[in-house]
Formats: C-alpha cells, structure tokens, sequence
C-alpha cells in the first residue's frame, strides 16, 4: 500500500471568504452553502505537471513579443516559489497577465478609455528552476478604474497563476507594489483578516535584481501549501 | 517566522489574456485508450444567469486508474498520449466542452476503489478563491459505494453526477450559488 502525505489546508485567517461583499462580484457567485471536507486521496495529491517542452522561452520577457519596445517603465518581476516548508518547488508552471502602462488590458471587455499598446500583449509564462526561481521582464502596470463603486481603482497588479505538485496545491494570486497609494481602499487586496497575509501579496523593491540604465527589479516569493508530515497508510 | 501559504486572489475578468493561451479543450491523444466522453454544460451564478468568465481546470486518471504523476505507485499502464490535464474557459452564453475518456478507478485513504471521476478546478470573476468539486458518470454502480458521494447529503449527490443528453453526449452544469447549488469541497489551498 502506497503512503499519501495531505496537502495542509491553509489557515482561514490567510486566505478569503468566499463571500466578501465589498467586492460585488462575489456576492452572487460565492457559494452559499458549506464546502464539504473532502480528504485528500491520489486524486488530490496527483496533479498535472509541465516539462520545458511545453514552455516557450521567450514567454518570460512580456517586452519582446512584438516588433517595437512596449510603452511604460520597464521592470523585472522575479521571486522564489517555497512551499510553507521551505522547499523549493522546481518546475512549477507560472502563468502571469496584466495590463499596460496606460491600464488597459488587451480583452474585449475592457472598455476603460486607455491606449492599448500595439507592441505589448500583457501575458507570459516560464518554469521554476531547480530552486524554485522565475524571472520576468515587463513593464509596470497602470492602475484602473472598475465598476465595483463609486470611483473604485484597482491598484497596480499583476495576476499569478501558479501549479503546485498536486491538485489540492493550485494557487491563483495577484502581485502588487510598495507604495501604492491605492491599496488600502481595493476590496480585493483587502479580502484577509489577517494583515500580514495581506503585506506578503505587495512585492519588495529589489535593488539587487536592478538593472543599471534599463529596469527596475522588484521581488515576488510565492508560498505553496506545505505537507502534512504523517502519511495516511492507504 | 514559519511560512504560510499565500493569499489567493480571484483571476479577474480578463484571464482569458494569460490563461487561455494553454486551454485544453480534448485531453485524449492518438492511441489514447477508454471510453471517448464529452462533457459540456453552463456556469450559471446565483440569480441563474450564465458567467461568460470562467474557466475550468480539468484533472483525472487514464482509464486504467492510473494518474500521470510520480506519486501514483500504482502497478498500471501509464499512457503518454494522456497528461489528464485539460482547461475549458466558458464562452459568452457560459457555456463550456471539453472531451476526454471516462477515467479508470483509483483508492480511496481505505484501499477501496472510488467511482470514476473527474475533479474539477472553477476559477472565475468574483471568486477570491477557485472552487472544487467533482464530475462523476451517470449509470454507474460503483457511485452508490463511493466514499466522496457518500459524503455527501444524498438530495445533493446529482449536482455531482454528469447526465446523458440525447446526442450521447454528457451534461454537467456548474451552480455557483442558490437552488441546485453544485457541491464544493473544501481540499486544500
């Protein structure tokens, strides 16, 4: 008989309600029933997984996709994958999206009156390397405004989407920066009770990773629930 | 300090600029063996309305019972031609397909074999966090035995249970809220 070890589940306080209604989108979507706890069997600690042949290398710089320099500051987003217990987690798919300088996203339901910018698309990918690193080039995004209130702007971000080992381990996450006027007022990045949580979702200045007349570095460590550390004899 | 896992946040209105670049609407390959099924079915929100926003993720073993995936020890043929990955956005009536092959039966934490089934990842506009849950097969005898339906209130059981369509096709709607809410289980991050 093989041995599963679960994936902990995460302390509530860290992670959102289903229903928050200060973000209006959640209130006809959150479930409004109980999830049923479901113990973790070879369909949850199995999980798809990604080799380098499924990755386009060039997908990590979001700033040479097109034939001309993309608009805004150029920045390098780069960071760590750890699980809670300090291992790395080596080739882990990355997926990232985000809007332009000017805060538009190029998707036909964004209609915020902004420029799209012809030479900047706002999507990219990579895989962690064997100690759990990334690293992308692109540019700094624009904040927004959004229908959620009255004039409601999402701060800066960058959206991460990220595969663990195994599918009870898949988080999708937003990135933000130091500083943003904006943060304390989106009811997203507001969604924990707990504030450290909150802090660890605004990336770090990284003045190592800055490149001299060329870009910015800004540093994002992602944390992947840990395992439990006695196997369920299955 | 011991870490703890980051706060998810919800993938937004316009995934569809990062995620859909790698949807996976047929997850069956050539000499893929099994049972060829396509599922499709609507995302509908509380008020019934469709969500043109959301975007499944797919995972499920080979119809052996075997998951590609080192953590599965199982003495079962692995088959390259299927990763068990797939990843479905909905279109703009909420409407959602995706083929693949019905699934073998794998362990359950006691040994026994559990129905075959597909889980399912639901990330959308207005979720913070994805929801799971699970597609099981109508007309299939090993559903009445098996340990996650039955952890389930029985009047609540069919929102897990794929039905047959006239076209031989399957359906399978996703509720996120309201009257014949889907069942969601709560299995990690």
């Amino acid at each position: 008989m093989a041995k599963i070890a679960a994936y902990r589940r995460p302390n509530p306080e860290t992670q959102p309600a289903y229903l928050h209604p200060a973000y209006a989108s959640s209130i006809k979507r959150a479930p409004a029933k109980s999830l049923i706890y479901l113990p973790q069997t070879l369909s949850e600690v199995t999980g798809p997984s990604f080799t380098t042949a499924a990755i386009d290398v060039k997908a990590c710089d979001l700033t040479h996709q097109h034939s001309g320099d993309p608009l805004g500051e150029r920045i390098i987003v780069s960071g760590q994958v750890l699980d809670e217990d300090g291992r790395p987690l080596r080739n882990s798919l990355i997926e990232v999206w985000q809007a332009n300088a000017a805060g538009r996203y190029l998707h036909k339901r964004d209609q915020h009156e902004a420029p799209l910018d012809p030479n900047f698309t706002g999507c990219g990918h990579t895989l962690t390397d064997a100690e759990g690193r990334y690293r992308f080039v692109t540019i700094r995004p624009g904040a927004y405004p959004w229908g959620n209130h009255h004039n409601a702007w999402r701060p800066a971000h960058i959206h991460f989407s990220v595969f663990g080992a195994g599918f009870a381990s898949r988080l999708v996450t937003q990135m933000y920066f130091p500083g943003d006027p904006l943060l304390p007022f989106d009811p997203i990045f507001n969604c924990t009770a707990d504030e450290n949580a909150r802090i660890r979702l605004i990336s770090r200045f990284d003045w190592e990773n800055t490149i001299p007349s060329q870009a910015l570095g800004f540093r994002f460590d992602i944390v992947m629930n840990g395992r439990e550390a006695t196997p369920m004899e299955t | 300090m011991s870490r703890q896992a980051t706060t998810s946040q919800t993938v937004g209105p316009f995934f569809s600029i990062g995620l859909c670049t790698a949807i996976k609407e047929n997850l069956v390959g050539a000499g893929t063996t099994g049972e060829r099924v396509t599922i499709e079915g609507r995302v509908l929100d509380g008020d019934g309305k469709p969500v043109p926003d959301a975007i499944l993720e797919i995972w499920q073993a080979n119809s052996y019972g075997k998951y590609s995936h080192p953590e599965d020890q199982q003495d079962k043929p692995v088959e390259p031609s299927f990763a068990g990955y797939g990843r479905v956005p909905t279109n703009d009536e909420g409407k959602f397909r995706f083929t693949t092959i019905k699934p073998g039966r794998v362990p359950d934490l006691d040994g026994k074999l559990q129905a075959p089934h597909i889980a399912v990842s639901v990330f959308a506009r207005g979720l913070l966090r994805r929801l799971v849950t699970r597609i099981y097969f109508p007309d299939e005898p090993a559903n009445a035995t098996d340990f996650a339906l039955n952890l389930v209130e029985p009047s609540r059981r069919e929102t897990l249970i794929a039905k047959k369509i006239a076209s031989g096709d399957l359906k399978w709607d996703v509720v996120l809220q309201g009257s014949g809410e889907t069942v969601f289980f709560d299995c990690g991050l």
